[in-house]
């Protein structure tokens, strides 16, 4: 009826019809939705799987475990009962991400800022390549890197910045340096910081460069200067890009291995565990990536994975609450 | 406080492109001047000469002068963010800070100003918001973000906002083409309120708001595509409308233009 004007009406067959959607188009709609719907779903199953996965293979051992297996600080997961917790291991492996994430997270930004709202092109662009090389680079060479270049200047005792630390903030037990361990947690903080500060910057420098022009004219106009510029649109449009790229970075650094694993000295004794950042200790990861050789009975991986388990739900409340507070932001 | 605008031999370049030609002319304080004209005319690049926002656009530059009362905004030594803080701006199309309240969106200037008075601040934007012919529509609701308002909400919450710091000048680049004919109205009435104080300079498209709101006109003019604009007269908008001096003005207000 839509056609009856025509003077000449188009065959039957080559109408076409308002009701079914049998067109190449709509094939090609339902492959598009099937493909990611389908994607979405694995996803999903592979976090899941993974979850399951862990929960499956430490829960014997934790049964058997003879401490809390939260609040202990014991890891003796060959004794006959296994005992083993995690206190020590979580309070080293937050304690150095948040630091490092505390140091990243200003530099970052201010690079991104400089790059995106200072720096004429040509500077940018080349630095900006510069910052996505440092991505690049192989977790070990800045193990190596900070163990044996980093390392001495931060543990030396009559200089340097631990030295400027301590005199500063020595009587909080968390900077004491009564005894100070080579590889230390403030150095692998440190490490960590430079380690994540280039996917920090690489988002946030994304997030600065999408301001619209808009935003930045109409503080001028109001005669913001440069930085209050910044402060008055940049920051407030680039907030909660900055917090994803934050959450990104601290999940990187609360896994990190290898760089981790060969900086921390292992503290030589149970017993002596200490709440500096000076002092040596071991991450999640680092404990386990350093006994992998003792990985021979179920029991005794039990104990590594189900420490595993841990840092998993930790990465996951970590990437959670970063959404919760995006969203929260997003509609005030 | 309001001051004259006095322009001469000014050209404004885009890179190696001059989009502006040699233009002079004179602003009278407490008036209305409208800046008409085809499209491309540089009517927007002229008029972003005025508070060196031309400036903020990599590779644009400007030669000649613009004289504030007696002082040349392109002097060296001049800062261009006190320039832009006596000589207040409004753009074409609306845009509030998003993230701010309509509070804070007006409250903006003084603060970059370093008013930090809760009481000061709550009076300016209250009086500039009434000014702008906002405030009953919005006073129950001064924390909500700038962003939810309407487009003419928004265009006139952006109007407060410039009036808020009291500019000596206000220049306003098509403020009125993205509303509706009520906003219009009221920002039309908003100009002549704000004229004894203000020297306004508005560009339009539109040949009644011309006539309707301003006491002078600039018409602008470009030869063709790649040359740069150029003022063709300035005179009073009576006059002008009734007996242009210039056949291309004539030509472009009875519509007859190319
Ligand atoms: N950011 C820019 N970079 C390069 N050229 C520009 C830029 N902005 C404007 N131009 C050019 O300068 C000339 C004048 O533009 P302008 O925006 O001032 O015109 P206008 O008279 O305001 O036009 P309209 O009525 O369409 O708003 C045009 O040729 C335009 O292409
Ligand atoms: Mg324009």
């Amino acid at each position: 009826m839509t056609t009856a004007a025509t003077s000449s009406p188009p065959s039957p067959a080559a109408t076409p019809s308002l009701i079914s959607g049998r067109g190449t188009g709509r094939s090609g709609d339902r492959i598009f939705s099937v493909l990611t719907r389908g994607s979405g779903a694995l996803v999903v199953v592979l976090v899941v799987l993974t979850g399951a996965f862990l929960l499956w293979k430490s829960v014997p051992s934790l049964l058997d475990d003879d401490v809390n297996f939260i609040t202990s600080r014991v890891w003796q997961p060959a004794a006959n009962p296994p005992a083993f917790g995690i206190a020590a291991l979580l309070y080293t492996t937050v304690l150095s991400s948040v630091l490092a994430l505390l140091m990243a997270v200003p530099v970052s930004v201010g690079v991104a800022l400089f790059l995106t709202q200072c720096a004429p092109r040509r500077l940018a662009t080349p630095l900006g390549y510069l910052v996505d090389l440092l991505a690049a680079v192989p977790s070990i060479i800045y193990g190596l890197w900070g163990a044996f270049v980093l390392g001495p200047v931060i543990a030396g005792t009559d200089s340097g910045p631990r030295r400027a630390i301590e005199d500063a903030l020595g009587w909080i037990p968390l900077f004491s340096s009564t005894s100070v361990a080579r590889g230390n947690v403030f150095l692998a903080s440190v490490v960590l910081a430079i380690m994540i500060l280039p996917i920090v910057t690489a988002i946030s420098r994304e997030v600065f460069l999408q301001v619209p022009r808009a935003n930045i004219e109409a503080a001028l106009a109001l005669g913001a200067t440069r930085w209050e510029t910044i402060r008055v649109s940049v920051l407030p449009f680039g907030k909660p890009g900055v917090i994803t790229a934050s959450m990104l970075g601290l999940g990187r650094a609360l896994g990190e291995t290898i760089a981790v694993t060969i900086i921390l000295s292992q503290p030589s004794s149970l017993e002596d565990f200490n709440f500096s950042v000076f002092y040596g200790g071991e991450t999640f990861a680092s404990k386990i990536a350093n006994n992998a050789s003792e990985f021979s009975t179920p029991q005794k991986t039990g104990a590594y994975i189900a420490a595993g388990l841990v840092l998993f739900v930790v990465t996951f409340l970590v990437n959670a609450l970063a959404r919760v507070f995006i969203s929260r932001r997003g509609d005030v | 406080m309001a001051k004259r605008i006095d322009v001469s031999g000014l050209d404004a370049f885009y890179g190696h492109f001059k989009a502006v030609e040699d233009v002079s002319l004179t602003v009278e304080p407490r008036s209305v001047t409208a800046f008409i004209g085809p499209s491309g005319c540089g009517k927007s690049t002229l008029l972003r000469t005025f508070n060196r926002m031309h400036e903020v656009i990599p590779g644009a530059r400007v030669s000649g002068k613009v004289m504030l009362d007696d002082e040349n905004l392109y002097d060296d030594g001049v800062d261009p963010v006190a320039v832009r803080r006596t000589v207040g701006m409004v753009f074409q199309r609306p845009n509030p800070f998003p993230t701010m309240s309509i509070y804070d969106n007006v409250a903006a200037g003084l603060r970059l100003n370093g008013v930090k008075n809760k009481k000061v601040l709550d009076e300016v934007v209250e009086r500039s918001l009434k000014r702008a012919n906002l405030w009953g529509e919005v006073h129950d609701r001064l924390g909500k973000p700038g962003s939810s308002l309407s487009g003419g909400q928004q265009q006139r919450l952006c109007i407060a906002r410039a009036v808020a710091v009291e500019p000596q000048v206000l220049l306003m680049d098509e403020p009125c083409s993205a509303l509706d004919p009520i906003s219009t109205l009221a920002i039309e009435d908003l100009i002549q309120d704000l004229k004894d104080r203000y020297t306004i300079i508005i560009v339009t498209h539109n040949m009644q708001q011309a006539a309707r709101v301003s006491d002078r006109t600039a018409f602008f003019t470009i030869a063709g595509a790649g040359k740069p604009g150029r003022l063709v007269e300035i005179g009073d908008t009576a006059e002008m409308f009734s007996r242009p001096a210039e056949k291309a003005t004539e030509d472009y207000i009875t519509g007859r233009f190319g």
